[in-house]
């Protein structure tokens, strides 16, 4: 398998990182070696194994429906790039 | 004061022949000299740790210390750490002032020990050499034209230095025992869920662990104590009962099995790194041991695997970096969605930028089932290989790296050369098991070989045990680079 320039600029679409053309050249040949590493697991025949999630059987705990934080916006909204009135700002999406 | 064990530290405390802020003070005062030269820490803040190190003399003084009160430690960037700079070794995060405590941090600052500083890091723990920090790389004390491994190459650069008695690390696919084995000092991660990752910025949740970095396994064991118990902040945090991890290093090693992967001594093993794992074998087997040789025939996958599940689960953890509620925003944009997209290009650096495509591919649709689900099958796979061998012995050895430090900039432009660096290490974070790290010798050109042990689960205070044994007979762990002494 094979990226095309194309293709890195579709996943880099998905993840919300701008990419150029020049970049996207640069980016497919690096990630072309990494895939080709990444195809040798490929020849493995896995039909009846289960897929293993996580190192532990872990199950999400329940606890009591009851407030255990206390409120510290301020304190959050602190390091936030831009806020006004306990709000985060970000830039117009609706007219 | 630079070759006191954690334990010799502490008596002297609790003996007064020492003050806490004594002590941190002269441990500035070698950060001040050295760290300019190595640049093992992101930040220092002398007056935070003078006041955390008064109210541990403060503690001592009331009589109210416990076994580490006072000894200072340095903390990886990792860590959220209220009131202080946590970068996690990127521009995403250089300005971020952490407002709570991670709850390792928390655990330490409950043991009365004082924070010497954060220290630098693989830019959010993605490197085996930590040139990918955007605060500069790490040079290794022992030759600094040489990288210290990563991606808690601070931590290991800091206490290789004795710039701190002792440091925390975090270790995803080896960023604990490969620095530690780089930087010929001790490093032990351990098993999943004994640690809990609350406030430790995330890479991939299913195999990051934190654990200890110091000179000697007793001085891990000694932080293990600390660091280690429930944490229902933490979903994957392990409900069991509290453990000394001191308890077994006393132990004789008479009886005890040691496995030899037959895949860790194949090719692609530095000569020298594996005649030194050698020679230690023989001295484990003049302390009592015996060897078998077993086989982790899927551990050659490990790689391929890692680099499926990590950048997956990276790509989906560093979706919350998007200039909106901490850390940096691109300066100029157009809309939203291009806010989001000029903030992610300038914030990352290329590695992470790397990682997150991958993650974003191999869980795109279409190809899931052929990447993400058979890495998740594989993954099985190289557990039950773990599985299988410890039914035929108590621990595995092996070597940690694949060699010694290598030159800065010599694998930085080669990203698959740099992941091989980790061939060792990754399986037992894919297994989910603990594994250490400890100095085994050097080579020719004077830098630090290590010594890889993996446990069963739950099996720390064996691998501590064995450790300890072997530090007790042999004296690598107490060398020190000559021109920094």
């Amino acid at each position: 398998m094979s990226l095309t320039p194309d293709d890195v600029k579709r996943i880099a679409r998905l993840a919300r990182i701008e990419i150029d053309d020049a970049q996207a050249q640069a980016t497919q040949a690096q990630l072309n070696t990494i895939f080709d590493l990444i195809a040798t697991m490929q020849a493995v025949d896995t039909a009846s194994i289960a897929p293993m999630a996580h190192a532990q059987e872990v199950y999400q705990r329940l606890r009591d429906d009851v407030v255990t934080e206390t409120d510290r916006h301020a304190a959050f909204q602190a390091v936030a790039p831009a806020v006004e009135n306990g709000l985060y700002l970000v830039p117009k999406v609706i007219e | 004061m630079p070759d006191a064990s954690l334990s010799a530290l502490a008596a002297q405390l609790a003996a007064k022949q020492v003050s806490s802020r004594e002590l941190a003070r002269q441990y500035l005062d070698r950060i001040a000299a050295l760290n300019p030269a190595i640049n093992a820490f992101i930040t220092v803040d002398a007056e935070k740790t003078l006041l955390e190190a008064a109210a541990a003399d403060a503690r001592i003084a009331a009589g109210q210390a416990g076994p580490l009160t006072g000894v200072p430690i340095a903390h990886k960037d990792i860590f959220c750490t209220d009131g202080w700079l946590t970068t996690c070794g990127s521009k995403m995060l250089h300005n971020f002032v952490a407002p709570y405590d991670a709850h390792v941090i928390q655990r330490f600052k409950a043991a009365g020990m004082p924070s010497l500083g954060k220290t630098n890091m693989d830019e959010f723990a993605m490197g085996s050499s930590n040139e990918t920090s955007y605060f500069g790389a790490v040079k290794n004390p022992w030759n600094t034209a040489c990288v210290p491994g990563g991606s808690s190459g601070g931590a290991a650069a800091c206490v290789a230095a004795r710039m701190a008695p002792a440091a925390t690390g975090t270790d995803t696919g080896g960023s604990i025992r490969q620095p530690a084995a780089l930087c010929g000092i001790t490093g032990l991660k351990p098993t999943y869920g004994l640690v809990s990752r609350y406030g430790m910025i995330a890479f991939a949740s299913s195999l990051d662990q934190a654990g200890p970095m110091a000179p000697s396994a007793e001085d891990c064991a000694l932080l293990l104590n600390v660091m280690t118990g429930f944490d229902p902040n933490d979903s994957t945090s392990l409900e069991r009962e509290k453990e000394d991890y001191t308890r077994d290093l006393d132990q004789p090693l008479a009886g005890l099995r040691v496995g030899l992967p037959r895949e860790f001594f194949a090719e692609g093993l530095n000569s020298e790194v594996a005649a030194a794992v050698e020679a230690a074998v023989t001295e484990l087997k003049k302390l009592g041991a015996t060897t078998v040789e077993i086989s982790l025939a899927n551990s050659k996958l490990a790689i391929p695997v890692y680099y499926v599940l990590a950048p997956a689960e990276a790509s989906s953890n560093l979706s919350r970096f998007d200039g909106v509620r901490y850390g940096y925003r691109a300066p100029d944009y157009a809309s939203l969605d291009d806010m989001y997209c000029k903030t992610r290009a300038q914030g990352f650096g290329a590695e992470v930028k790397r990682r997150i495509l991958i993650g974003a591919y191999v869980l795109s649709h279409g190809y899931y089932d052929a990447y993400y689900l058979q890495a998740q099958k594989i993954r099985r796979l190289i557990a039950d290989d773990f599985n299988q061998a410890f039914k035929a012995c108590d621990i595995i050895l092996g070597p940690t790296a694949p060699g010694t430090a290598f030159k800065l900039g010599e694998k930085s432009d080669d990203p698959v050369e740099m992941y091989l660096n980790d061939l060792y290490t990754i399986p037992a974070n894919l297994a989910g098991l603990p594994g250490m790290s400890l100095p085994c010798g050097f080579d020719a050109k004077g830098l630090p070989i290590g010594l890889q042990l993996v446990g069963n689960y739950f099996s720390e205070a064996k691998m501590l045990n064995v450790a300890h044994q072997y530090q007790r007979a042999t004296d690598w762990h107490s060398r020190q680079p000559e021109d920094l002494k």
